[in-house]
């Protein structure tokens, strides 16, 4: 067997075996499951509360408008003062009282009417109830102008803009955002991976200094060896540690929803705005047709390529983050020491992240998403959000796919050389933290 | 071909500090070489160097003859000073490790392990883990597997740090049946009445530079300074060692009833001269040359290079 293999086989095992990490590996997505289930029993709950409004009508216009639904029921009160109102409202415990007063016509009943309440009110109530003034107040115009309720549902028409490519494919709104969604779910999981499985080679790259087992070895094998299997052997147990995740994740999710009775639509659009509600009914027809076409979009994404970048992406820019770790770890003498050289590591990555989220979403194949997903240090991520648009035409131009894959792989190399000569040095200093001159030293060591 | 190693003018530095000037040395087979020096001497340098942890910046360093390469890191068994196991990983499984990255083959360390564990009596320590050994347990395991796969040369730094004086003699019995075995030893040690013991040849370095070195035994001949100590019984001690103070160097002398101790330094060829002048004296008791220990010759040919640097 090959000295890196046996490196490799040490560390993953060395990893794997370790009882925080399986406690961590089996346990976390109990956790998440737990949490994600938690919340969407908590939001259910929270809606299923019921609120008691009181109402007092003065005025002649509103009659039946105030309906109890599911989430707030309506209260009347009946010939009492204003004062006797709110006193009663207060003292029944009611969520708030809704005041309309006598005026000459509906316009001016509807901005004198007032929302009394101990708090200040949620915005789902007060939507609810500035609804049903809308409504009414429509209705009145539409007396007015003497037209009946269905010539007006059909003159409601919603109107969106078609939007096509020059070469006569049809766009969707919106799609760009959820194509950069998928691929920033494949940026933030090579982030994750970064982040966590850095520290471990950081690490263990310190626990091999503390206990001085580092020279054994090194006259054994070459330092870049060590370093190499090192990387190597610790992602190999992280992807380990993600698959469970992924499969142990999401049989218990499933089991879950199905246990506690939980619609996933109720996480996405949980309190999403009553306006969607009540706009939806007329044009759910053209929505349904949008949706098989979004469908189609996503199935449309090149799935293949993007898997296959997506894989090229994760192990380069890995690669280059954990030797940057490895080396950090070789610097120091102890974890406390790290956090002076992490942060500008998990700079880009955050930088990477939030670039994509903002620009990225907006226009794909703007100057800062180019610039960025050239740039060694984040186009791991972001050109993975640009990356479900498609390549060539419409998509990312080749040559920018080329030159941030090369840009990447000559960063690479030289990060790596770096990395591996500052790691040579720094695992036989003892007792000093190293101040970055002195990094600068070690290169030319 | 008589040496396992040479080193020939090898130099390096680090950024403006030198760590080792124009240093060669010579380690003859099968025998134990002892690397002397005061700390920062370069020591740890010259043997990174002789382990390919590190490159000289000038000078070559041969393997039985050949330039030194990658395949020559199996012929070699290194202790280094800071040493250590990985704590949470098992007696065993860990010397099986590092046995395979010196290239031995799992079933061929598997054997040796058994043997050496045996003779150390420490087979029932396999699948402990070593946080749970105490620190002189954990370096004869560090011992082990340092020479489980009997390389040609070994190089032993501070080998007896750790050990309680009855396993520092069983590590030093060790040693001395390797070398009877056939393979060559560097040793590199502060302690010098184990340099007196074990060491045939030795270097001294100092300073980045090697100083001294040799045979053991013609440098102490070199350092000899013709001196005796002397003890005659006589009935005027005090008489006599006036009379001798007019023609010898006399040192330091003691006197006590009917007897007189004195050291002298003597001119080359003298001491007959002495012995028949005192025999006509007294009864000589005893008569011997001082040869200086290691120990001298270390501090006295490094204060003449000047102040031991701490």
């Amino acid at each position: 067997m090959s000295k890196l293999s046996l490196i490799i086989k040490r560390e993953y095992f060395a990893k794997v075996r370790n009882k925080s990490f399986v406690i961590m590996t089996f346990l976390s997505p109990f956790l998440m499951v737990g949490m994600i289930v938690l919340i969407a029993y908590l939001t259910k709950l929270n809606d299923n509360e019921k609120r008691i409004i009181a109402v007092l009508n003065e005025s002649d216009f509103f009659a039946n408008e105030f309906i109890t639904s599911e989430s707030t029921s309506f209260v009347k009160f009946r010939d009492i003062t204003l004062q006797e109102a709110k006193d009663s409202t207060l003292n029944m415990g009611y969520y708030g009282l809704v005041y309309l007063p006598n005026e000459s016509d509906l316009e001016k009943v509807s901005q004198r009417s007032f929302f009394y309440s101990k708090d200040a009110p949620s915005t789902n109530t007060l939507e609810r109830l500035e609804r049903i003034f809308k409504e009414r107040l429509k209705q009145e115009r539409l007396r007015e102008f003497g037209i009946s309720a269905s010539e007006y549902a059909e003159m409601d028409s919603t109107y969106e803009l078609n939007i096509s490519t020059f070469d006569g494919e049809h766009n969707l709104k919106g799609i760009n955002e959820i194509k950069a969604i998928i691929g920033g779910g494949f940026g933030y999981l090579i982030m994750i991976f970064i982040i966590i499985y850095g520290g471990f080679v950081m690490r263990s790259v310190i626990e091999e200094k503390t206990s001085r087992i580092i020279e054994v070895i090194i006259s054994s094998v070459k330092p870049f060896q060590l370093m190499l299997g090192k990387i190597i052997g610790t992602s190999l147990a992280g992807i380990t540690q993600f698959g469970i995740w992924i499969v142990s994740g999401g049989v218990l999710l499933i089991v879950s929803m199905a246990i506690f009775n939980i619609d996933p639509a109720d996480l996405s659009s949980g309190g999403s705005g009553p306006g969607m509600g009540a706009a939806q009914n007329p044009i759910m027809a053209s929505a349904d047709s949008d949706m098989i076409l979004y469908a189609q979009e996503i199935m449309d994404i090149p799935w293949v390529l993007l898997v296959f970048f997506f894989l090229i992406y994760f192990i380069l820019g890995y690669l280059i983050y954990s030797s940057i770790y490895a080396a950090i770890g070789a610097a120091v003498d102890n974890e406390t020491d790290t956090q002076q050289f992490i942060f500008p590591i998990i700079l880009p990555l955050m930088l990477a992240i939030y670039v994509g989220f903002f620009s990225v979403f907006s226009n794909p194949h703007g100057p800062i998403a180019v610039g960025f997903s050239l740039f060694p240090l984040t186009s791991p991520i972001v050109m993975l959000m640009r990356l479900p648009g498609g390549i060539g035409e419409g998509g990312v131009p080749i040559w920018q796919l080329v030159s941030s894959i090369l840009i990447l792989i000559f960063t690479f190399i030289g990060i790596v050389w770096l990395a591996a000569k500052i790691y040579r040095v720094g695992i036989l200093m003892y007792g000093k933290r190293p101040s970055y001159k002195e990094l600068l030293k070690w290169l030319k060591y | 071909m008589n040496h396992i190693l040479v080193a020939n003018k090898v130099s390096k530095r680090y950024g403006d500090h030198t760590a080792l000037q124009n240093v060669s040395i010579e380690i003859p087979k099968n025998s134990i070489y002892g690397l002397l020096g005061p700390n920062g001497a370069g020591k740890t340098t010259l043997i990174r160097i002789i382990n390919q942890i590190t490159y000289p910046d000038q000078g070559e360093v041969l393997f039985e003859g050949e330039p030194l390469r990658s395949e020559h890191i199996a012929q070699i068994g290194y202790l280094p000073e800071e040493r250590g196991l990985y704590k949470s990983m098992k007696v065993g499984e860990q010397a099986l490790y590092l046995a395979q990255l010196k290239g031995l083959s799992k079933n061929d360390a598997k054997q040796r392990l058994k043997y050496w564990f045996d003779r150390l009596d420490i087979g029932n320590w396999w699948n402990k883990k070593i946080q749970e050994l105490s620190k002189g347990m954990a370096q004869k395991i560090q011992f082990i597997v340092t020479v489980l796969h009997e390389p040609k040369l070994l190089i032993f730094d501070e080998p007896f740090s750790g050990f309680d004086p009855i396993n520092a003699n069983i590590i030093k019995d060790e040693i001395l049946q390797l070398k009877e075995n056939g393979t060559s030893i560097i040793f590199s040690t502060h302690r010098m009445e184990s340099v007196e013991e074990l060491c045939e040849h030795i270097a001294l370095i100092h300073r980045s530079e090697k100083i001294l070195d040799g045979k053991l035994s013609d440098i102490k001949q070199a350092f000899k300074k013709n001196i005796f100590k002397v003890a005659v019984d006589t009935n005027a001690p005090y008489g006599l060692l006036d009379q001798l103070k007019n023609s010898f160097t006399i040192l330091d002398s003691a006197t006590s009833q009917g007897q007189l101790d004195f050291s002298v330094q003597l001119v080359n060829g003298t001491s007959n001269e002495l012995l028949n002048f005192l025999g006509t004296q007294g009864t000589i008791k005893s008569f011997t040359e001082t040869i200086p220990s290691a120990n001298e010759i270390f501090i006295r040919t490094v204060a003449k290079q000047g102040v031991i640097d701490e």
